[in-house]
């Protein structure tokens, strides 16, 4: 792959130098009003029910500053100027961010180990609330709007031998919103697989509660039917020492937008969020990923990889980690692969990262966007293998590091045979 | 009996500076069962010849023919080439992530035999081939040349050659970066290779040093894009004695007339 745009980033060990006032060990101090910045929303003083980001003093364009809110009318209509809505089709998104969304939400369906309790739950329930906020007002919206929950949680200290199946089967395309938590208790292991398919407009949130010792993974499949709009908040908040692996894959749908987030709310807890999209013609594939490094010692590793094929074929790839001062210790790596199969495609990449603190074991990030590697394509062909057959060895083994994460063998093997379909599209 | 035919060959490649000539005029005919080493200096051409003939799109020729028993071999593309029997052993083995060898050593089997290897004694023939080229058994497992050593990767060239099977092999300067062991080890795998009787080598070093385990039938000494002396193995020990220096610009003209009168 051509490496258009490369970034790295590593910030050592602090120096043993006498601080010089204004001045930390990375250089010139941030704004002293930052000094005084709250927490995370979901850190400390528990879920409130309105804020305005981090707190007075911090700038728009950090993470920190990012309005939450469980009322959609603190949520301004939609420009499409926005930063975090600037890539997004507005006109496609079938009023999941302007109507009230009162169709029906796609069925759920559970399956799994019988210690896994599954329950519907009004909008009162206790939990409904305890990992999620909305971020913007398409997720708003749908708090809005839900009329019940679907919640599932693994027993303290269970850990499930086989993976708990979630089916989300949208069968209207009128706007609905959908509600699921997912609560890893203390020291319990588990995968938990969200299936979407279907046709759906919906807008939906996803609250996962990772407790402390807990080692959860949640891989989300959107392989919904060509017309469906599909927005999804997934929002995890990670105890101490706590584990949390999410996989995302974004393969069908008109326009699919995934959110997810990582909250480190104790020391200790480790992160990996993975990602594979594969956008066709006229495809709108978006992910916005966010990892608050909010507390001391937790890590983080993020690889996203997309394929693009055909016209007009568009992914947005926006991965922000935020290392707050209170984060001494914090290692953390993301990345964005795309490569783009034909002409007409278009990946947009944009990884942020901000640092408060430079006590730090590391942070990194990086991006690359190009087309096949000619010499890789050379290689192959030089030992007989024709050139179509080459392309798709390469781009099978390029996504194929995306789909190993998984771990459950038949979404493996289904997500392989996707990528086989994507490819015989266009004879890659 | 197949025959690799070169016949003056020019090639340029396409610089920031614009068009340069690296090939000037080439003629060089393969036989099977003939080893032919090209040697050189560094910049002689030499790797651009070996390029060219597997049809590496950055080599444009401009004129002169390659054939294979007839067949124009410039007019096939790189892949065809590979399946009419053409195999080139890398300089630089480019790393595939992503492929694993096991797949790609079918995949590519597959391609040149038109048909699937049988997969039990597929198996079986590269777990042997693996073995006296003492490459590990979990390299099957590792994706194409990603994390190999220097001397892993020029060993796994020498697998392919071997599993592969083409008539005429072209080694590009296999040896750099071996150690005595390595080097031993792939030159036996060239061996073993040629002892089948189907195969024609064509050898490009910049050393003496691996002619002292393939034994070639001619020397072809390279400098400036051009052949400027040729001979039996006998040149390739003047050439360790001597090294390079007496082709520099001048001297060249000279040894071509004496090489024609001879």
């Amino acid at each position: 792959m051509t490496e258009i745009t490369t970034e790295k980033a590593r910030i050592g060990a602090p120096s043993a130098q006498p601080f010089i006032d204004g001045f930390t060990e990375e250089g010139e101090s941030l704004s002293p009003i930052n000094a005084n910045a709250s927490k995370a929303p979901l850190a400390g003083e528990a879920v409130k029910r309105h804020s305005h980001g981090g707190g007075v003093g911090i700038p728009d364009s950090s993470r920190a500053g990012r309005l939450t809110s469980y009322t959609l009318a603190d949520f301004k209509p939609l420009t499409g100027l926005e930063e975090d809505w600037r890539f997004t089709p507005l006109k496609r998104l079938r009023g999941l961010h302007s109507e009230v969304l009162s169709g029906a939400a796609p069925t759920v369906t559970v399956s799994g180990p019988e210690r896994v309790t599954v329950e519907t739950v009004a909008r009162g329930d206790v939990r409904i609330g305890s990992a999620g906020i909305p971020e913007d007002r398409v997720s708003a919206n749908a708090w809005e709007n839900f009329s019940e929950a679907t919640v599932i949680t693994v027993p303290a200290e269970f850990e499930a031998d086989t993976e708990i199946a979630v089916l989300i089967e949208g069968t209207s395309t009128e706007a609905a919103a959908q509600h699921i938590v997912i609560v890893a208790e203390k020291f319990s292991k588990a995968v938990v697989v969200l299936d979407h398919q279907g046709s759906a407009v919906v807008s939906e949130n996803v609250e996962i509660v990772v407790e402390d010792g807990a080692n959860l993974t949640v891989v989300t499949l959107q392989e919904w039917n060509d017309d469906a709009v599909h927005a999804s908040s997934q929002q995890a908040k990670i105890g101490r020492d706590a584990k949390f692996k999410h996989v995302m894959v974004s393969l069908g749908g008109d326009l699919v937008r995934v959110t997810p987030s990582a909250r480190f709310t104790a020391p200790g807890g480790e992160a990996e969020l993975f990602g594979l999209y594969f956008a066709d013609a006229g495809q709108h594939l978006e992910q916005r990923l966010f990892v608050d490094h909010a507390v001391a010692n937790c890590k983080s590793n993020v690889l996203y990889k997309g394929a693009l094929q055909g016209r007009n074929a568009h992914a947005v790839w926006v991965g922000d980690v935020l290392i707050r001062k209170e984060a001494e210790g914090t290692d953390t790596y993301e990345a964005n692969r795309n490569l783009l199969l034909t002409d007409g495609a278009r990946a947009d990449s944009v990884p942020n990262l901000e640092i408060e603190t430079g006590l730090i074991e590391g942070a990194g990030h990086a991006s690359a966007t190009g087309r096949l590697d000619d010499e890789h394509l050379f290689y192959l062909m030089a030992r007989g293998i024709p050139e179509n057959v080459a392309r798709r060895l390469v781009v099978r083994g390029f996504l194929h590091e995306i789909i190993q994460q998984i771990n459950v063998p038949a979404i493996e093997e289904r997500l392989t045979d996707a990528v086989e379909r994507e490819l015989a599209l266009t004879d890659n | 009996m197949s025959t690799l035919e070169i016949k003056d060959l020019h090639v340029s490649i396409d610089t920031e500076q614009g068009t340069k000539e690296i090939l000037k005029g080439v003629s060089l005919t393969i036989k099977t069962g003939q080893t032919h080493a090209i040697m050189g200096p560094n910049g002689s051409g030499k790797s651009t010849l070996a390029s060219t003939i597997a049809g590496h799109p950055r080599y444009n020729v401009t004129s002169g023919s390659i054939t294979l028993d007839g067949e124009d071999v410039l007019a096939m593309s790189v892949d065809q080439r590979a399946r009419a029997g053409v195999f080139l052993a890398m300089q630089y083995p480019v790393e595939v992530p992503g492929v694993s060898m096991t797949n790609f050593l079918r995949t590519a089997k597959t391609a040149i035999d038109g048909e699937a290897p049988k997969l039990r004694t597929w198996t079986k023939e590269v777990k042997d081939a693996m073995q006296k080229l003492r490459i590990d058994a979990d390299f099957a497992q590792r994706n194409v040349n990603e994390g190999f050593s220097g001397g892993e990767k020029k060993r796994v060239e020498i697998l392919q050659l071997e599993l592969f099977k083409p008539k005429f092999a072209i080694l590009d300067e296999t040896d750099s970066g071996l150690d005595v062991d390595a080097l031993k080890v792939v030159s036996e795998g060239v061996n073993r290779a040629h002892a089948e009787g189907n195969m024609g080598t064509l050898l490009i070093t910049h050393y003496t040093r691996i002619l002292r385990y393939i034994k070639p039938d001619f020397v072809h000494v390279f400098v400036d894009g051009q052949v400027v002396e040729e001979g039996g193995p006998e040149l390739a020990d003047r050439l360790e004695e001597e090294g390079y220096d007496r082709y520099a610009t001048g001297a060249g003209a000279a040894t071509i007339a004496a090489a024609a009168q001879a």
